[in-house]
């Protein structure tokens, strides 16, 4: 299958086309360019014109330069070896190590049958308390991280990167800024989890097509990995830039566009990457955490919009904080009653009380007088921000509980809590 | 399967052009041969000797002139007894069945029948030798479940058919011939406990349509109350992500007072089947005391299956519901969501290369919902029996914009409509349907009159709520005042429900009509109150009473006992019902 052809038809944006024989859709070919060789796929075929997707963009294609046809897909080789590895978008080693060839698989597989998955009912430990204690993770769960532009969302990322309890991490980078890139593995490399780690990164400078196979390479490993039995995580960052790469592509091949210039087919897009998140019976799964930076803060956007009907449930990230809010990991109910008897009923009185700190902020705001009981509340937000909301907070369920109890000694009385009687009478600290 | 075959000239993903010569007809069902597996597609488009096939599956590794085979026939449902508790995908292949031939994943060519083939049914002939019959009247019966499986003449016969011969009582597959009919012109038609129906058609072997009048119990009261569904009717949840769609469809699937419910899980999530599949099989049908698993089907195609076979999904749970109808039952389809169906319209429709409409959906968008609502109907069968499909589809409105296409097309066709608001659900209240922008056309369990009552206060309620934001609680005067803390008591203690426990969320007619009827009693009442604190407070112990009544098995002696607190809360108030609320309660004895 290795036919050499040498006239390319036509260079359109990252498209070619050439005139070719026995071509399978979707087949990878090998393009010699005076820069060097870079991968296309093949995007449609009609008779015996054949498109191909240049993964390294059109730029300097000549069109007498080589083509080559490798007779498979889009494959990534799958073992051991790829922990502690760095790839792009190609599949090509990004660190100084070796090639990796061996056990190639299919990227971009069939979904996983239905019957075949079981209820997510197991918690990640994340050590972060406005996760783990607010809004569990649950193994299998696909939850995006809605942030804007500015937040410290990587470095969010790099700590739970750290600190979760996952047997493998997968991160994808697309569209990632080279020192952000540079951050993550140096975070990764001191805090020590770099040999549990896999990385695919596409920089902002990288080609656009090679950014739109990050999540499918990703998962495609992730997958396999849980198929060992291994709980992975895998970490996205950030999907608004696979969408736009998405868009750009697809306005260069002359699709309609449906909503603000993004492809019609955005949600089946994006559902088939978080789908992708998984929990086997008899074997691992897959957990996937993706940032969204939101245009302009605005959740009606079609990539945070699309996101939100695929996901279940989501973290806000505003002001360095995750916000207790809007974030909602919809599965947290399957497992919160399972960890601590106080955890559910702690969680949802302090989350109350912090409701109504926030109101007294506004009353003072507006010059109101403040009375005891705002002073009280004052005191507890202050330190409900400083010592649980804080992300730099590296902290155990139980640790994050008992403080919780802790800080609401510190400012209330055991009736104003509006906890049931059994549990403070149970848990209240002694002093 | 005809002789006719064809050859692959070209491929755009998931649409894909076939060179063919002979007869092809306009959603025919061919399979694409490619890397040693054969693809399920169907014709969407004819030019010359060209069709142009949807492939509903990932057509990677398809390459020029791989061939093509032509079936001869349309996408079909096999339909027969055994359908009862499966759950399938959108092209009705058993999950899993094919869990056990291909593993973890969905691969792609392997395909299963719907209907089991070697199990075998207890056959009773119900007809006599020598008797004629249309389509669509049965000749005997099968027990399933806990429903008599009627044995239809296949619906695609035309004209009448005497019986020749019909099998004695005993055990049959599905597919044993059972009886031999004749036509007209004495042919003999063997016929089978199964036959297939082609999806994309209406059944219409009913008598006669009728008006949907009965109301469906959903026992969620705000929609029987105030915006309720008809058997036979159709309605739509329109709300933006996280509004609670699906666990409002969860709650109908399992309380709905009907005999059998089909769960269309459409383009959404799979862990939201999972958890179906997981739950069902343990919950028992308040009903009959059996198994909810044994009165649902599930057709699911979620976010991740081939986008073409979405499509599908929706006209096979459809044929299946009419299906049960035609026995004379009562059949509630559950579709969630619509907007994925109408979004893989839209990628095939960009595919074809067809002028777009609004929001890039193809300019036959309308007509392809319209005629989806109105395959639903209240209808007089052959026998003089009546049965329904009830039709309810979720809505997923990009950025929870109502405004846009699909919510519009669909508002047009549908009977009843629950919008969902995020103020609703960003406050906690379930149900988040907003009684300020919902409306339904059909009769609900509670009187007309008295449902106005209530939407009324809510209405006033709102109004004066927006004015105070405005000029403060100071600004108000007391009456209004009042008339606010009325609105909110009515939406906490009516509107809302705690879907997760058990006497809450199972709230029946009769319950419903008892409680509205002292709801009228206290909201239409005036009051011994001094000032707004003391107002408030009235109306706070006052909903706190009623809730805990809510949580009260009906007509138990908590219940009683639940009551009569609040009886003496409106004593103590010194409670006098206006003339209004009199006349209303009068009207209803």
């Amino acid at each position: 299958m290795s036919k050499v052809y040498n006239k390319i038809e036509s260079i359109t944006g990252s498209v070619i086309t050439v005139r070719a024989k026995d071509v399978r859709y979707n087949e990878l070919a090998q393009i010699n360019t005076r820069f060097g060789k870079s991968l296309a796929e093949v995007n449609k075929i009609e008779g015996d014109v054949v498109s191909l997707q240049v993964f390294a963009g059109g730029q300097g294609i000549s069109t007498g330069d080589e083509v080559r046809f490798l007779g498979h897909e889009m494959r990534v080789s799958f073992s051991e070896d790829l922990l502690g590895r760095i790839f792009n978008g190609s599949g090509e080693p990004r660190d100084k190590g070796p090639a990796l060839t061996e056990n190639m698989q299919n990227i971009g597989g069939p979904s996983v049958n239905p019957t075949n998955r079981i209820l997510a009912n197991r918690m990640m430990r994340t050590n972060i308390p406005m996760i783990d204690m607010f809004n569990t993770l649950v193994v299998s769960q696909k939850l995006p991280i809605f942030s804007i532009s500015g937040e410290p969302y990587n470095q969010l990322l790099a700590r739970i990167a750290m600190q979760a309890e996952a047997d493998v991490i997968v991160l994808g980078g697309m569209g990632l800024k080279y020192d952000d890139f540079l951050y993550f593995k140096e975070e990764l490399s001191n805090g020590g989890a770099l040999s549990k780690t896999v990385m695919f990164i596409h920089t902002a400078s990288d080609p656009t097509v090679e950014c739109m196979m990050i999540p499918d390479m990703v998962l495609a490993v992730a997958e396999q990995f849980a198929l060992q039995n291994k709980d992975v995580l895998v970490l996205l960052t950030d999907m608004t830039n696979f969408a736009d790469a998405m868009k750009e592509i697809a306005i260069t091949q002359e699709q309609v566009p449906s909503n603000r210039g993004y492809p019609g087919d955005l949600y089946s897009q994006l559902a088939s990457r978080y789908e992708k998140a998984v929990d086997f019976a008899d074997s691992g799964s897959v957990t996937v955490l993706a940032v969204t930076t939101m245009p302009g803060d605005d959740v009606t956007h079609p990539v945070p919009d699309n996101t939100g009907y695929i996901t279940e449930g989501q973290y806000y990230l505003k002001g360095g904080r995750i916000e207790p809010f809007g974030s909602l990991s919809r599965l947290k109910q399957n497992v919160n009653s399972k960890t601590r008897k106080d955890h559910r009923a702690l969680m949802d009185a302090m989350i109350r009380l912090y409701a109504s700190y926030k109101e007294t902020i506004e009353k003072k705001n507006m010059g109101f007088s403040m009375n005891r009981w705002d002073e009280k509340l004052l005191r507890y937000g202050e330190l409900f921000e400083n010592k649980l909301m804080d992300l730099s907070v590296n902290l155990s369920l139980e640790g994050a509980l008992d403080l919780g109890w802790e800080i609401l000694s510190d400012c209330f009385d055991k009736d104003e809590t509006g906890i049931k009687s059994d549990l403070t009478d149970e848990f209240w600290p002694v002093k | 399967m005809t002789e006719n075959k064809g050859k692959v000239v070209s491929i755009n993903g998931n649409l894909v052009s076939v060179e063919f010569e002979g007869a092809v007809s306009m959603n025919e069902i061919c399979f694409v041969k490619a890397e040693g597996t054969a693809l399920k597609s169907e014709v969407i488009r004819i030019r010359g000797n060209i069709a142009q096939v949807q492939v509903y599956e990932m057509t990677s590794g398809i390459k020029c002139g791989d061939e093509v085979e032509f079936t001869g026939d349309m996408l079909s449902a096999q339909l027969g007894p055994g359908l009862l508790g499966q759950i399938y995908d959108g092209l009705q292949n058993p999950l899993p069945i094919l869990a056990e031939k291909a593993g973890w994943f969905l691969e792609r060519g392997v395909y299963a029948d719907g209907l089991d083939p070697d199990k075998k049914w207890e056959f009773t002939p119900t007809a006599k030798i020598g008797d004629t019959f249309r389509a669509g009247e049965y000749i005997g019966t099968v027990p399933e479940g806990f429903f008599t499986h009627k044995i239809f003449i296949p619906f695609y016969l035309h004209g009448t058919y005497k019986l020749k011969s019909i099998a004695s009582k005993g055990e049959y597959t599905v597919n044993e011939p059972i009886a031999v009919i004749t036509d007209e012109r004495g042919r003999e038609i063997s016929v089978s406990m199964s036959f297939n129906w082609p999806v994309k058609r209406a059944i219409r072997c009913y008598d006669e349509r009728l008006a949907p009048v009965e109301t469906m119990e959903t026992k969620v009261r705000s929609i029987d109350s105030f915006f309720p569904v008809a058997k036979g009717g159709t309605y739509c949840t329109p709300g933006p992500f996280g509004a609670g769609k699906t666990v409002l469809q969860h709650t109908t699937s399992k309380y709905a007072d009907v005999d059998i419910v089909i769960i269309a899980a459409c383009g959404e999530r799979a862990g939201e089947v999972v958890e179906t599949i997981t739950e069902f099989p343990e919950l028992t049908d308040p009903k009959t005391g059996r198994s909810l698993m044994e009165r649902t089907i599930i057709i699911c195609n979620t976010s991740s299956m081939p986008v073409a076979s979405r499509e599908a999904s929706v006209y096979t749970s459809v044929t299946l519901a009419e299906y049960y109808r035609q026995m004379g039952l009562n059949v509630l389809l559950l579709a969630d969501s619509t907007s994925r169906w109408a979004q893989a319209l839209r990628e095939m429709s960009g595919r074809l290369e067809e002028i777009p409409g609004e929001e890039a959906f193809p300019a036959y968008l309308e007509s392809y919902i319209a005629a989806f609502y109105e395959r639903a109907g209240f209808v007089r069968l052959p026998d003089g029996s009546t049965g329904s499909v009830t039709i309810g589809g979720t809505v997923s409105p990009a950025g929870g914009n109502f405004e846009e296409p699909v919510t519009q097309a669909t508002l047009k066709v549908v009977g009843a409509f629950h919008g969902l608001s995020r103020e609703r659900s960003d406050a906690r209240k379930y149900p988040a349907i907003d009684p300020l922008i919902s409306w339904s056309k059909y009769g609900g369990v509670i009187d007309a009159e008295k449902a106005r009552f209530c939407k009324n206060i809510l209405q006033q309620g709102d109004e004066i709520g927006s004015m105070m934001k405005v000029v403060g609680e100071e600004g108000t005067t007391l009456s209004d005042y009042i008339t606010y803390l009325k609105e909110e008591m009515l939406d906490a203690v009516y509107l809302q429900q705690n879907s997760f426990d058990l006497v809450e969320a199972n709230c029946g007619t009769a319950r419903q009509r008892y409680v509205t009827d002292k709801l009228i009693r206290v909201l239409g009442s005036e009051y011994a109150l001094a000032d707004k604190d003391e107002a408030r407070s009235f109306f706070n112990r006052m909903r706190q009473r009623f809730i805990n009544w809510n949580y009260a098995e009906f007509e138990s002696d908590s219940f009683k006992d639940a009551e009569r607190k609040i009886d003496a809360l409106y004593e103590e108030f010194q409670g006098k019902t206006t003339n209004d609320a009199e006349l209303l309660l009068k009207d209803g004895e």
